[in-house]
Parts: C-alpha cells; structure tokens; sequence
C-alpha cells in the first residue's frame, strides 16, 4: 500500500516533468530561432544567460526571487479547480492582499516586527479571501459563474489600489510616482542573506506543501476531489458542495493575497500601482500545465521563473524587449494545447 | 471655455468608444459562435502594432488598417485551431493568445517606438473607423439575425449538437466566425495607434480587451446594445479625462471601475431571475452555473 | 384485396447492443393514411426499432424498404430524403431560438438572405393545420410543450416527410395537449400521411391509432386492429400471458415501526423534475416497499425526497418518527440511510477516483483518524461486508472509470449496505445488470429486509416487483395511482394503474 501511494503521487508529477522537459527544449528552440531572426548569435546568448542565472549568486537568487509569488498564485488556482472551480481572479487577489497588508502597515507601524509581520500576513490573507470570497458565494447560490466573476473583480483590484495611492495613501515623497509611504523596516517581509530572497517564498513552499497534503491525505480533500470528479454524485453522498465551494474560493483567493502582501512588503517596500506583472495570469498557467500536481506545480514555477529571468538578462545583455518571453511562452503553451486531449478537463 | 461640455463629452466619447465596439463586436461574433477568447487584448495589441507598422512603412494608415485585420485573422487563426480541431481549453488558449499578443506587438512594434505614422485622417468630425463603426453594428446584427450564414452561427453557438442533428457543420462556422472576430478585435487596436493616441506603444491597450469581454455581456450579445455599452464606457473613460482637463476632482479609478462594476451587477441580476442570455453552448460548460 | 405497398416496411431487423438483443423484427409495416400505434414496456425495443428507420443506428441484419424499394438508411439525413421523419421526446430544437428560425436551419432550400416574413409565410399555412397558434417569432423554448412538438412536425413535415414516427409523444405533454396532438394526426392522417405512434399507454391506441403492434423483448409478439382489441388482450401481450408466479412468499413481514412517513408531501417543479403532489406513504422496518410505474413519473424525485435532497414545499416528511423535512443528504445518510441508484458511475460514484476512496466517500466522518482516514479499519470493514454479500473482492486501487458497470453496481452494495443500514432506497438498482448479478442483488434485499432494513424498491419491472415485495404503490404523475399488498398482486389492476386505465387514485 505504501508503494502504491507513493507511485500514485508520482504520477501526476511525472508528467509534470515530461512537459517541463518539454517545454525547455522547445523554449530553447523558439528562443534561438528568435535570435537568430534578430540577428544575434543564440548559443552566445545562451551561455551568457545560464552563467547569468546559475553561475551567478544574484541570479540564482533571483530566480527564488521570481519564483515566491507563483508559487502562491498558482495554488490559488489549482485547489478550487480540484472542485471543478475556476479561478482566474488571482491577480486581483493578489492586489487586495497588498492593500490590506498595506492598511496593517501604514497603520501599526509603531508595532515592532514580530507583531507587525504576522499582522500584515493575515491581512494579506484576509484582504485576497474576501476578494474571492464573492464569487464563491455567487457561484455556490448558482447565480454567477465564477470564471467571469473573478475575471471581473481582477480589474477592479488594482484600481481600488491606484485610488488609495493616489488619495488617501499617497506619499508625500515622490511627486511623479504615486505609491504608498514606504513602510517602515519593521513591516518589511525578511529576506535571506543580502539576496532579495524573501519569507514569502517560504509561504509559498509551505502553501503548496499543505494544498498537496490536503488533497492528497486527508478527509476534506477526499471530499473536495469527490466535487471535482463528480458533483452529482457527492451531493448525493451527502458532501456539503456548497460549503466546500466558499471555503475553497476564499482560501485560494488568500492564499493570492498573501503573494500580494509579500510583494508589497519584501520586493517594493510600500503599496505600489503595478504590484504584479501579471503573476496571477501566470500562476493560471502554471497551475495548468502542472495538472494540479503540488510537485508539478514546483517544476513549472521554476521553469516559469527561469524563463523570465532569461527574458531580463536577453534584455539587457541582448536588447531583445521583455515582452519576448511572453512569446515565447505563448508559443509553448499553444503547442502543449494542441496536443490531443491536452485541453480535457479532469 | 472651449466646445460645450456635453458635446466635447460626447465626441470624445465616441473616439474613445470606437476601438472599443470593434473589439467587442468581434469578440460577441465569436461568443455567439459558442468560443470565448479571453486574448482579445492580445488581439487588440497586435492590431495595434501591425496597424502602425504597417502605416509607418507604407506611408498609408489605410494599409495599415488592413494589415493589422490581416495579422488579427492570422492570430485568431492559431487559436480557433488549438480550440477547435484539438478541443482546448479555452480559458488557458485564450489567455495565451493574450500572452503571444503582448510578446508579438513588442516585436513587431519594436522599431517604431516613438516614431511617426500617418495617422487616420478626419473626414469630418472623425475618421473613417469612428463612420465605420455604429453601421458595422447594423450589418453585423443583420448577418447575425437574418442570414443562413449568421443563423448556422448561432446554433453552433446555442447547441453544436442540435447544429448537427439538422445535418449542418458548427466547426466551420465557428472558424470562420474567429476569422472575422480577429480581422475586428486587431482593427480596434489599430484604431487606438493610429486614430486615438498616434503612436506605439508596448502595452497601450491596456486592458481595454478585457473590458470589451466585459461590454459582451453587458450587451447581451446583442450587437446593437453593444454600440450603446461602448459609448457608455468610452464615455466613463472620455469623462475622466473631461473633468481632469475642468479640475473637477473625481477619481479617475474609481470611474474605471464603473464598467467592471456594472457587468457584474447584470450578471447577478440575470442569475437572480434564472435566465442567462448567453448562447448556450458558450464556452463548452465553463460559463455555466450547474 | 390488394394492399398498396406499404410506406415504410422493415423486414426481418435485428440489432444487438452488445450481448443485449434490442431488436429482432420479422416484419413491421406502415401505410400511406394509416396510424399504428406501437405499443409495449419500457425497453421493449420499440424506441430503437424507429431509430433504425430513422437512420440513427444500423441494423446487424435485415432490410428496409419505402414505398416498396429496398433502401438503405445510413444517417438522418438519407431518412429525410426518403421521407421519413421522427419527432423525439427530447425534442432538437434549440430553445433560444425562433420558431422559424428552427424551421430553417433544419431545411436545405434555406435561401442565403433569410426573412422572418418569408420564412413565416411559408410555414404558416402548415401551421394552421396543425392548429399551431403560437407566435412564429417567439423562442421555441418558450412554447409550451404540446406546441414545441407541433413545431417538430412542421419541421419535418416541411423537410418532406411522408411517414411520421412518433417516441412517446405524450410522454411530457399534459392531457390537453394530448388531445390537441391526437386531433393533429387524424388531420395528417387524412391528408395521406403514414404514422407511427410509439407508447406504453393504452388509453392512446384507441384514440388515434388504426393498427397496434405489440413489442416485448425485442419482438412483435401480436398486431391488431387498435378498435377491436380489447384492453386486456393487448395488456395480455404487453407484459406476457403468465401471470407472475408469487414465488414462495418469504417469512412473513414482521411489520415494525415506521421508518420513513411522508404526508400530503408536494414538491416544486424544478427544471425537467416532476412535481411530486399530495404524497402519502409510508415505509415500515422489515417490508420491502415496492413502487411501480412507467419511468418519468415521478420516481426519481421521490427517491430524491426520501433521501434529503429535495425538500417538500407542502406537506410532512417523517424519518424514524422526526420530523425530518428539512434535513440535509448528509444527515439522513448518517442516520442509517442507503441509496443504491441505476447507473453508478453516474449517481452513486465519482468515477475518477479509486475503489478506495469511493468507498470512503459515503461515510467519511465514520473513519475519521486525525485529519486523514483510518484506510486499514475502511477496508478491513469492506471486505468483511463484501464477503457477507459473497460479492468478488475489490480491486482497491483501480479507479472506477475503468471498471464495468457490474462491477461499479457491485462496489456501491458493498459500500451502501456495509453498516446495515435500516432503510435502502433502490432506485432501478438492476439497470444494465446481467441476470446472475440481478439475482445476487434480489438476495440482498430479502436479506436487509430480514434484518430489519425498511427498503424501497423503485423497478420498471413488475416480475421484479412481485417476487420480492410486501406492497406495492404505484406512481403516476407525481401520485399515487394504486396500492396492493401482498396476497392481492393483480398483474391486471397493477398494469391498468401504470397506464392508467383505471381512474381509482
């Protein structure tokens, strides 16, 4: 029994592997092939960019770096969707888990660190699960589905966040950039070493340690899959869908909400009006190729995040435009979708 | 005091409300035809690009234009085939389609950063896009509401399998309803570098693909309401920018909010008496509530 | 005297669906200015017989000929052309759009430029005869339901069909309507039109039909002229000249207490559901309650409303003497009730998970350990309760999707009746089961009932039925058409409640 669990485990991730194995060799090919259309030498490119990311310690670091936020994001997607749910309102999450993180921030900012962090973290959580928390309940009263709920409540995050920056919030600093007073050392999210490496990548780690234990071992995750493969049936178990189908939303979107409050608190350093670009969309994704799978969902945010330090380093090494490697991973993810039977939901 | 205030309001309503209806009559195009496309901001950029690439080298915005509706086509083209024939998600293949349109326009638009075009000229009030527009809406409502063509569309849309059983194609009706929704989705982003702001820049849609999905819904895919919806929120964008050039002091975000805002409002309002206007088969079950 | 030929004829079909004989036809034949009623039980092959004349399946042998030509029907679309037509119960129009917008997406001679007007005009004079009132531009889902048919005929009376073949037509249709529909076909009749009128309902035959065709199993076990044949010699075909043999009865029911009372019980129409009205019954320890009737009339939902998940909008549900109208699926289940449904993967499984899990599933609050399951106490108790009901082993780790629907039925016993559970709603439990598996299965309800259990048995079957019940309702309509105890099963009066011959409540 022991060996079958593990083996089943494995599974999911295997697949997961063989589609980031992929997804390299064909990131590596569309990039050359980029290039070399530009006119740049590929294979220079490459070894410029790997002892970059790899050989360098701020560039490994900063792939951790890259990494924390999609780690969260990218569970808020997949624990609903284990229900069938689908939540691509990660972004907006993730914004309100900045704002009220921020709230926390700017308004005990007299409290001493070891109270101020916890504050702000649950904030940040509380701020993403009330976001989502509203299309949870439109979905379970069977009123909206939450696909376009979440979708919409996305562009109203960062502008609730851009009103307060610009009103309430404004800083006084900086006249041409509007953003939040900077938050005081006690509010910053510690990082590692001198590296940019912060806390927030162990929420995200121990997030996705708990979503992958949840569904895997315990009684409510059982439940929760039960949903997923088959609500009709559940329902006439006696599994509370409705229950399950607020819960889960609101915890995915806080999960979200605390990728917000680690940005705002660790990278920027106070409430700023693109604090994500476009980590909840991303997160969609990665959720979507690893299939669900917490160990897949590890391999992609990786891959995920050593793409777009590729695309930073061929920016500047290179002059390619960043927006590249959102080719590039249009390019990929068209060709994963074109595979038979790619696109079937579980 | 320059122009009367309504009527400052109101063509710049339109300006601002023309990219827009574009966008949202392709995209409503492609949801009658039962396929959402969440990368009609991709869409939008690319026709953007291309539209002013293909100004700046031609000389002519005209040509610009049709290149970018020719790029849109092209790139509706990958995603109708990965949703289609290999029956994707289309959630994840719209949302790349979003991601290859802001990789492709930073490409194409690259050398033209800060460069000039020749922008669409004014016949009149406005240029030929803005005419264009509300009567594009008619024939679209016409084609949809009393041609074979449009009728064969909506029921691909409603019941691919009914479509069937009456022994007619819903896949090719779909394909080339995409067509179409990608020739208009990149005519709207070229409206915007070539009418409205008169240059390139990556990103410069910013956001607005999402907000016409939105204005689909809000028009009840209805092509006629949807010149109504886009003057409304064109008119919510224009009005800002309105009372800032007045300094009258209201915030500028929280009028943006208004479209999302109000979409959603009519959607749980729609939920609340049990009816959904949307095609029936729209999204192959994503945008059901059971 | 010569006959003309006939219409549409099939000759010798045979068609099997696996190891399930659907069809074997030696000859069914229809006229030009004729009506034949096509009359037997639920799954007596009459549906599929249509569909192979229709196109919609391919016979394994046999032939079909129009108008006398051997011909052969590959799809819809070669049925049209040769002028065949059938109207579904689930009808294939698309509900949000238009009357004559249906109209022409059916057709082929649909000009490019369509106008309402045009359309409308060509379909009007048909639709008066059809007494069709309804506004040509109105949604058809908004048509009630007698019209939406009328639109079907239209459709394909339009398309050119010459022979009409009609899946229980009445099926959903209130009896006004009926008798809209019935005045619909004598129009048709006279205008030359061969029909074919597919039914469980005698009550019918008589009033449109000319000739029956009595099916049962498969085949044509006797035709008649539909006014001479008296009702009980066509019931005598329907459902088999032997009186069901009363097997030796088992020990008398202990008749212990009332487990599940419903008084005056009524619920709402939902979408597709039938409104359950006025119900009274109850359900005693160590009885099996049986309930019989044509599917569609309610069963379903009274499963639904044993089982918690409907609640009566009238009247008072009773569950070991509480009041328990308004409590959840979860607490009746973990109140001791089972549910063992027709089609497992659907209703009483979640197919993408393992054998485990799903066994798991029901009770999960039983084997709680922690925030995980107590796995080894699940399967030792499986086993032990798999063993009891001398049912193969399980195969833990397979997912269900993978495993038949025997075995899938098989599975859902042995979680369901694992804690002897004191009341067992079964609703078409031996569905798509082979014969050994129905055996094993009847087996087990005796012996639940033995137990104590109070069980519910919902069957389409009235050998079923008679062999293993103490009484019987029957449903119809959302009612309850008939009561019998044992002692004083009539084949007769049970039949005529189903169809509704008699009008005793």
């Amino acid at each position: 029994m022991p060996r079958d669990a593990a083996l089943a485990w494995l599974g999911p991730a295997a697949a997961a592997a063989r589609r980031a194995l992929f997804v390299v060799a064909a990131a590596s090919a569309i990039f050359a092939l980029l290039l070399i259309v530009d006119g740049k030498d590929p294979l220079r490119a490459y070894r410029d960019t790997l002892v970059y990311v790899f050989a360098n310690a701020y560039g490994f670091s900063e792939l951790f770096v890259r990494m924390s936020p999609l780690l969260l994001t990218s569970v808020a997607v997949a624990a609903p969707g284990r229900l069938g749910l689908i939540n691509v309102g990660g972004e907006g999450q993730l914004y309100m888990g900045g704002l009220f993180a921020t709230a926390g921030a700017l308004g005990f900012a007299h409290w001493p660190a070891a109270a101020l962090i916890p504050l702000m973290t649950t904030l940040g959580f509380l701020g993403g699960a009330l976001w989502a928390l509203l299309p949870g309940l439109l979905r379970a009263a069977k009123l909206v589905n939450e696909t376009i709920s979440t979708l919409l409540l996305n562009y109203i995050a960062p502008l609730i966040v851009s009103y307060v920056i610009f009103g309430p919030w404004r800083s006084s600093e900086s006249a041409s950039y509007p953003e939040s007073p900077a938050f005081v050392p006690a509010a910053r999210l510690p990082s590692f070493g001198g590296t940019r490496v912060h806390l927030g990548l162990v929420y995200g780690l121990v997030c996705l340690l708990i979503y992958g234990f949840v569904f895997a071992r315990t009684r409510w995750g059982l439940e929760m899959r039960a949903i997923g493969g088959n609500a009709e049936a559940s329902l006439r178990l006696g599994v509370p869908v409705p229950a399950y189908i607020i819960v889960s939303m609101a915890v995915a979107g806080g999960v979200a909400g605390l990728a917000g409050m680690a940005e705002a608190s660790a990278i920027q350093g106070r409430l700023v009006a693109q604090l994500s670009p476009g980590y909840g969309f991303m997160g969609f994704l990665v959720a979507w190729l690893a299939g669900g799978s917490a160990l897949g969902i590890l391999v992609m945010a990786a891959l995920f995040a050593i793409l777009s330090s590729v695309g930073d380093v061929l920016q500047i090494t290179q002059g390619v435009p960043f927006s590249v490697i959102n080719l590039l991973m249009a390019a990929i993810l068209f060709i994963v979708l074109g595979e038979r039977g790619a696109g079937a939901r579980r | 005091m320059s122009e009367a205030f309504p009527i400052a309001l109101a063509s710049s309503a339109i300006l601002s409300g023309t990219s827009l209806l574009y966008a949202t009559l392709g995209e409503l195009v492609g949801e009658r035809a039962g396929i959402v496309n969440l990368g009609l901001e991709g869409l939008m950029l690319i026709g953007a690009s291309s539209g002013f690439a293909g100004a700046a080298l031609t000389g002519n915005p005209y040509l610009g234009v049709a290149a970018a509706a020719l790029a849109g086509i092209a790139a509706n083209g990958l995603f109708s085939y990965v949703v289609i024939a290999r029956h994707a998600n289309q959630l994840a293949a719209g949302l790349s389609l979003t991601f290859f349109g802001l990789g492709a326009s930073a490409l194409i638009g690259r050398p033209f950063v800060g460069a000039l075009a020749p922008g669409l000229p004014r016949l009149g009030a406005f240029d030929l896009l803005v005419w264009l527009a509300a009567p594009l809406a008619v024939v679209l409502w016409i084609v949809l509401y009393r041609t074979r063509w449009g009728l064969m569309l909506r029921a691909a849309g409603e019941s691919p399998a009914a479509a069937f059983a009456a022994g007619r194609r819903p896949e090719r009706a779909q394909y080339q309803a995409l067509a179409v929704a990608g020739a208009l989705g990149a005519i709207g982003g070229a409206h915007l570098s070539l009418a409205v702001a008169l240059t390139w820049d990556e990103g410069m849609t910013a956001g607005r693909g999402f907000i016409a999905i939105a204005l689909v819904i809000f028009a009840g895919w209805n092509p006629l309401w949807a010149v109504i919806g886009a003057l409304v929120f064109g008119g919510a964008e224009s009005l800002e920018l309105e009372f800032q050039a007045r300094g009258v002091d209201i915030s500028p975000f929280l009028m943006n909010m208004v479209p999302y805002l109000l979409t959603l409002l009519v959607l749980t309002f729609w939920g609340l008496r049990g009816r959904s206007a949307a095609p029936a088969g729209l999204g192959r079950g994503f945008f059901g509530v059971e | 005297m010569a006959e003309a030929a006939p219409i549409l004829e099939a000759r010798g079909v045979v068609k099997r669906f696996g190891p399930l004989l659907a069809n074997d036809v030696e000859r069914f034949a229809v006229h030009a200015g004729e009506v034949v009623a096509l009359l037997g039980e639920n799954g007596a092959g009459k549906s599929t017989l249509c569909k192979i004349l229709y196109g919609y399946y391919r016979p394994d042998a046999g032939e079909i000929r129009v108008s006398g030509r051997p011909v052969t029907i590959a799809s819809p679309r070669d049925a049209r052309r040769l002028g065949v037509g059938m109207v579904f119960q689930n009808f294939s129009l698309i509900p949000a759009l238009s009357v004559w917008e249906n109209v022409a997406l059916f057709l082929d001679d649909t000009p490019w430029a369509i106008g309402p007007q045009s359309m409308r005009r060509r379909i009007r004079p048909l639709a008066e005869r059809l007494r069709l009132e309804a506004d040509l531009s109105l949604p058809v889902g908004r048509l009630a339901v007698g019209d939406q048919q009328k639109v079907e005929i239209l459709k394909q009376l339009l398309a050119g069909a010459r022979v009409l073949i009609f899946d229980e037509p009445t099926k959903v249709s209130a009896p006004q309507e009926a008798e809209g529909l019935f005045r619909s076909l004598a129009d048709l009749r006279e205008e030359g039109y061969g029909l074919v009128y597919i039914t469980h309902k005698l009550r019918e035959v008589a009033a449109c039909a000319d000739r029956v065709a009595v099916m049962r199993q498969g085949r044509i076990v006797g035709s008649a002229a539909a006014r001479e044949a008296t009702e009980a010699e066509l019931r005598g075909m329907m459902f088999g000249e032997a009186p069901a043999r009363e097997p030796p009865a088992p020990p008398a029911a202990t008749a212990g207490k009332t487990l599940l009372a419903l008084e005056g019980a009524t619920t709402a129409p939902g979408s597709g559901a039938v409104p359950l009205k006025d119900m009274t019954l109850r359900l005693r320890s160590g009885e099996i309650l049986g309930v019989a009737g044509v599917s569609g009339n309610g069963q379903r939902e009274l499963a639904d409303l044993a089982l918690g998940l409907v609640r009566p909008t009238r009247g008072v549900k009773t569950l070991w003497g509480e009041d328990a109208s308004r409590w959840s699926a979860g607490k009746v289940r973990a109140r001791g009730a089972a549910s063992i449904p027709d089609d497992p993967s659907a209703h009483a499984l979640v197919p993408s998970l393992t054998a485990r899990e799903n066994l798991a599933l029901g009770d999960a609050r039983r084997y709680r350990k922690g925030v995980g399951l107590d796995w080894p106490r699940l399967v030792a108790d499986m086993a032990r309760s798999a063993e009891r009901l001398r049912l193969p082993p399980i195969r833990y780790e397979t997912r269900v999707f993978a495993l038949s629907g025997g075995n899938q039925q098989r599975l859902v016993l042995t979680r369901e009746l694992a804690h002897d559970p004191k009341l067992i709603v079964a609703l078409y439990p031996s569905r798509g089961l082979d014969a050994r598996s129905t055996e094993a299965l009847r087996a087990m309800l005796l012996e639940a009932r033995a137990g104590g259990a109070g069980v519910m048995l919902f069957s389409e079957e009235l050998e079923e039925l008679i062999a293993l019940s103490d009484r019987i309702v029957v449903m119809r309509e959302g009612r309850i058409a008939g009561e019998f105890s044992r002692g004083a099963f009539a084949l007769d009066a049970i039949g005529a409640s189903m169809v509704g011959t008699a009008d005793a409540a």
